[in-house]
């Protein structure tokens, strides 16, 4: 009866957003990025005091900071995991757009604390750099331009990712932050790559990208000190280096103990750069082999849920950002112990500044929407023997 | 294989005769052609995507890997070692003909500080202003708890200084390697080595780059690595400069003069063995150079050998001579009518305390030093010869001596060389030279007539350059030099055995404003030794010399430079290893008598 009053209630196409999210989400590599949040805040606790008492603030205020941004990203991260790609895809394209006139408009209004390059909005309570959001915005759009170029009657998009890449790099090399530059061109090419890149191209590519590096090096003096850095074989104890592998080495396997560590008070890059050799000295390499183990579970975990991916655009998008979150991992581990020239690039969820979190926070968001399970027609593989 | 047979229109033509939209169908085999290529993409894909999750994987143990094996080695002792480009610090050394040594580099260390790891800037102030005395305790203190990361304390300091900076024990306070500049013989030769000091500096070293003298005329090669350290070989004999500085010195206070200058030349090679200008400096810690306005000779930076320029009078009188008898107009003995009054283009030319000689043979115009015998002289040369023949003793250009002030010597020499230009300058008064070219003009009549350009470099043999004068000319005018020291107005230049020959000069000085002084003179000596065979030239300069001889004040070159030019030859003759040409005459005033 009270259907035929009231009308039936209508039924939901598929299943509701919220079990249905859970049900499809990759939960290990969420885990990961909590752990790793988790592990952040503890090293905050030991790394930011020294900053903050020569800031001239209470000695947690950077860990509640922390807190806050970190929340903020964790519900970006949840949030934007709970969206369909082509919801991602339209907001992302979108973020992307403001992220790049924000980026385009920074030589004019941007800040540089004093660092010597011009890469931050001062907002007042925060400072937000438009590089962190515009990479995630990249890969996306770059995907999207791949992969409706992949298609019959397509537009030409792996040429126009190209030029845009070629743009952004452009401007973060003018900034001058090299270290954001390589990540785009990085995340750019290992897309290239996975859309089917021909292999003479990419050697080329390689090829390229040492000369860059040359000429950046030859005409770069900020550049050039860095690479000798590293070249030269004996570190210099009185370098950022130097300090974070003594700290390496004085941490041995189970560190010197919490809060006993000495190189966050001569490090002023500890609670970001270098982080990492915080993490070594007071909790031994137990902590930085469980941080490597999280994030190499993050990426190859990904990586291989993309591998039965059908759709280019879902796959182009997930391997982008996964590989990106996973080289700035390494170049930021890799430096601490001298694998790499010094960079200075933030170890993701784990090192602290805010804008550096949230976009870290949306891309992993990203990547968790991306890798999602979903349908790949795997039946009528099977039955038209397709595969 | 299979393929579909290539009739893409089978289906669309029965459609459109159906009147069904073809479109449907074309977009139905797109999406078939979207699967298949789909699949493949998606297949190649897959075997991308595990290159590259190998990759992570393998770059992540790597990094694992690596920061294990950092983990478990020891922590080593910090060293510090050199980051970058190192800054090529060593110099060659500066030695004198024999091979003493007259610049060095010696090491030793600056002080810096690094505020932010300073443990106790408030003592490390203290100690740092009680160890040196010229620091301020309450400056270091602002400094150290400032706002700077980096601070220069002290840019050289003894190896005492250093260890009582280290028993401060503030590891904020660091030392850099440097190597310094010495000069172990102080003063001497200081205008000719002129001095160091650092160019670029880092913390770990710093450039040592000449700046004045021969050391920042050489700096290219003394900092030449290619040269494998092999000294710079200077003419000057270290004793002999250090006698000459001596002399000239005690020569400049009895004189009362307020500067002196003297050089020592080879005349066969060109070699200046010793150069002095007073007032002198320490090179190993050069004064400030004088500020903007002030007259740069009275710094005692200036070298008045290569870079004073004044009129030097009589001494150019034996050039009027010379060229006379090189020409064939005169010889020693040919009598010139010296007697007044004789005027030029508008001018008297007059004596010296308005004398009259009347006629005098060449040899006495010089002995007596005649300023209207040259006068006349110099109208029988004629202008253009005589302009000639002071070019070629180089007296229109800075000296070509090695030092980088003597480019600053250049001579003044009349726009127009009138008849009474050439009067004048027969007599040294309009043309101002330095007494460097001075000492080339006289090597010149000294060697026999050659040309030699003085250098500061250790030569092997003999430098003539053109000849300038007849052999004959030369002689007489040597002839003629050691008469005036014999009889003439530089008797007082008579040194025991060493037959010294010579020309005095005494010229008012000029106004800085025009006219000249009357009561301010430079007195001029240059002469040469053994006359007979003339080794070397001397010229000794005084400038406002003034001396009371005979109740008289007397300014004379005769009486002032003169007797301090014998003193010095006396001097530095037995060192130069002349042997004086004593004659075998009466032993002692008495007879030794065999009773």
């Amino acid at each position: 009866m009270t259907e035929m009053v009231y009308g039936a209630v209508p039924k939901r196409a598929g299943e509701p957003i919220l079990p249905k999210w859970w049900r499809t989400l990759d939960k290990w590599s969420m885990t990961c990025v909590l752990i790793l949040f988790a592990i952040g805040l503890l090293l905050g606790l030991a790394a930011s005091p020294p900053l903050a008492s020569r800031n001239g603030f209470a000695p947690f205020h950077y860990v509640e900071r922390q807190a806050i941004f970190g929340g903020a990203a964790i519900l970006a991260m949840l949030l934007t995991s709970m969206m369909s790609p082509t919801l991602v895809r339209r907001l992302a394209v979108l973020g992307f757009i403001f992220a790049f006139i924000a980026m385009a408009l920074l030589p004019f209004l941007g800040t540089d604390f004093g660092k010597g390059a011009v890469r931050w909005y001062s907002l007042g309570f925060a400072s937000v750099q438009p590089s962190e959001f515009l990479k995630p915005g990249f890969v996306v759009v770059a995907a999207w331009m791949m992969a409706a170029s992949q298609q019959i009657h397509g537009p030409p998009g792996t040429t126009w990712s190209f030029i845009l890449c070629t743009l952004i790099v452009g401007m973060l090399v003018m900034q001058p932050d090299f270290g954001q530059a390589c990540l785009v061109l990085f995340g750019w090419g290992v897309m290239y790559f996975v859309a089917g890149a021909p292999m003479v191209l990419l050697l080329g590519m390689a090829g390229l990208v040492v000369l860059g590096g040359t000429i950046a090096y030859s005409s770069s003096e900020h550049f050039a000190r860095r690479i000798d850095g590293f070249l030269n074989p004996d570190v210099d104890p009185t370098t950022q280096m130097g300090y974070a592998t003594n700290a390496i080495q004085e941490g041995g396997l189970f560190g010197v103990g919490v809060g006993e560590g000495q190189v966050k008070w001569s490090l002023p890059d500890a609670h970001t750069d270098f982080i990492i050799a915080v993490a070594a000295e007071e909790y031994g390499l137990i902590l930085v082999l469980i941080v490597i183990l999280l994030y190499t579970s993050i990426v190859v975990r990904s990586l291989l849920r993309l591998m039965r991916e059908r759709d280019p655009f879902i796959r182009l998008a997930g391997t982008g950002l996964a590989c990106m979150f996973g080289v700035q991992a390494m170049i930021n581990m890799g430096v601490a112990v001298r694998l790499l020239p010094a960079k200075g690039m933030t170890l993701p969820f784990v090192s602290y500044g805010g804008s550096s979190l949230i976009a870290g926070g949306i891309a992993v968001g990203m990547l968790l929407a991306f890798t999602r399970t979903r349908p790949q027609g795997e039946i009528a593989d099977l039955l038209g023997g397709r595969g | 294989m299979i393929r579909t047979p290539l009739r893409p229109l089978a289906r669309i033509l029965p459609a459109r005769d159906k009147g069904e939209n073809p479109d449907a169908i074309e977009r139905e085999n797109i999406r078939k052609r979207h699967v298949e290529m789909e699949g493949k993409a998606r297949n190649r894909a897959e075997g991308r995507l595990l290159v590259l999750g190998v990759f992570f994987f393998g770059a992540f143990t790597v990094v694992g890997a690596r920061m294990g094996h950092l983990a478990t080695t020891e922590p080593a002792e910090p060293v510090a070692t050199i980051n970058g480009a190192a800054i090529a610090a060593q110099r060659a050394d500066i030695v004198d003909r024999h091979g003493r040594i007259l610049a060095t580099n010696f090491e030793t260390h600056s002080l810096y500080a690094q505020p932010p790891q300073m443990v106790d800037a408030e003592a490390a102030a203290k100690g740092l202003a009680a160890i040196f005395p010229d620091l301020e305790e309450a400056e270091l203190l602002k400094d150290f708890t400032g706002k700077r990361k980096f601070i220069w304390v002290k840019r050289r300091i003894s190896p005492e200084q250093k260890q009582a900076v280290h028993d401060i024990g503030d590891p904020g306070l660091l030392f850099g390697p440097r190597e310094m500049r010495l000069y172990p013989n102080g003063p001497v030769a200081a205008h000719v080595l002129g001095g160091a000091g650092f160019g670029k500096e880092g913390v770990r070293s710093a450039e040592v780059i000449g700046v004045a003298g021969v050391e920042k005329k050489f700096d290219d090669y003394l900092r030449d690595p290619a040269n494998g350290n092999k000294p710079l070989e200077l003419s000057l004999d270290l004793s002999i400069q250090a006698a000459s500085e001596r002399v000239l010195l005690g020569g400049m206070k009895l004189m009362n003069a307020k500067g002196a200058t003297s050089i020592l030349l080879d005349v066969h090679t060109g070699e200046v063995i010793s150069m002095v200008s007073l007032p002198d400096f320490d090179p190993n810690d050069r004064p400030r150079p004088p500020t903007e306005g002030d007259d740069p000779s009275v710094s005692p930076l200036f070298n008045r050998a290569v870079q004073g320029v004044y009129e030097l009078g009589s001494t150019f009188k034996i050039f009027a001579a010379a060229q006379a008898v090189d020409l064939g107009l005169v010889n020693r003995d040919t009598i010139i009518d010296t007697a007044g009054p004789m005027k030029i283009g508008g001018h008297r030319i007059g004596e010296f305390q308005n004398k009259n000689y009347g006629k005098l043979s060449v040899s006495d115009i010089i002995v007596k030093s005649s300023n209207r015998g040259t006068g006349r002289l110099a109208l029988q040369i004629g202008t253009k010869r005589q302009k000639a023949f002071l070019g070629s003793l180089g007296m229109y250009d800075p000296t070509p001596v090695e030092i980088v002030e003597a480019s600053g010597g250049q001579p003044l020499v009349p726009e127009r060389w009138t008849d009474l230009s050439s009067v004048t300058i027969s007599y040294g008064h309009g043309i101002s030279t330095t007494a460097m070219h001075l000492a080339a003009g006289y090597a010149a009549i000294a060697n026999g007539g050659n040309y030699v350009s003085p250098t500061i470099l250790k030569k092997s043999g003999p430098q003539y350059g053109p000849r300038v004068m007849s052999r004959q000319a030369a002689d007489a005018a040597r002839h003629m030099l050691r008469k005036v020291v014999k009889t003439g107005t530089a008797s007082f230049g008579e040194v025991p055995g060493y037959a010294v020959g010579g020309k005095t000069g005494t010229a008012d000085k000029p106004k800085p404003r025009g006219g000249y002084y009357d009561d301010k003179v430079i007195a001029t000596f240059a002469s040469i030794f053994p006359s007979h065979d003339p080794k070397y030239v001397l010229i000794v300069t005084l400038d406002e010399p003034s001396v009371m001889a005979y109740r008289e004040e007397r300014r004379t070159a005769g009486w002032t430079a003169v007797p301090v030019a014998a003193e010095m030859i006396g001097r530095v003759a037995p060192l130069l290893g002349l042997r004086p040409d004593v004659e075998p005459g009466q032993v002692a005033g008495i007879t030794l008598v065999n009773n």
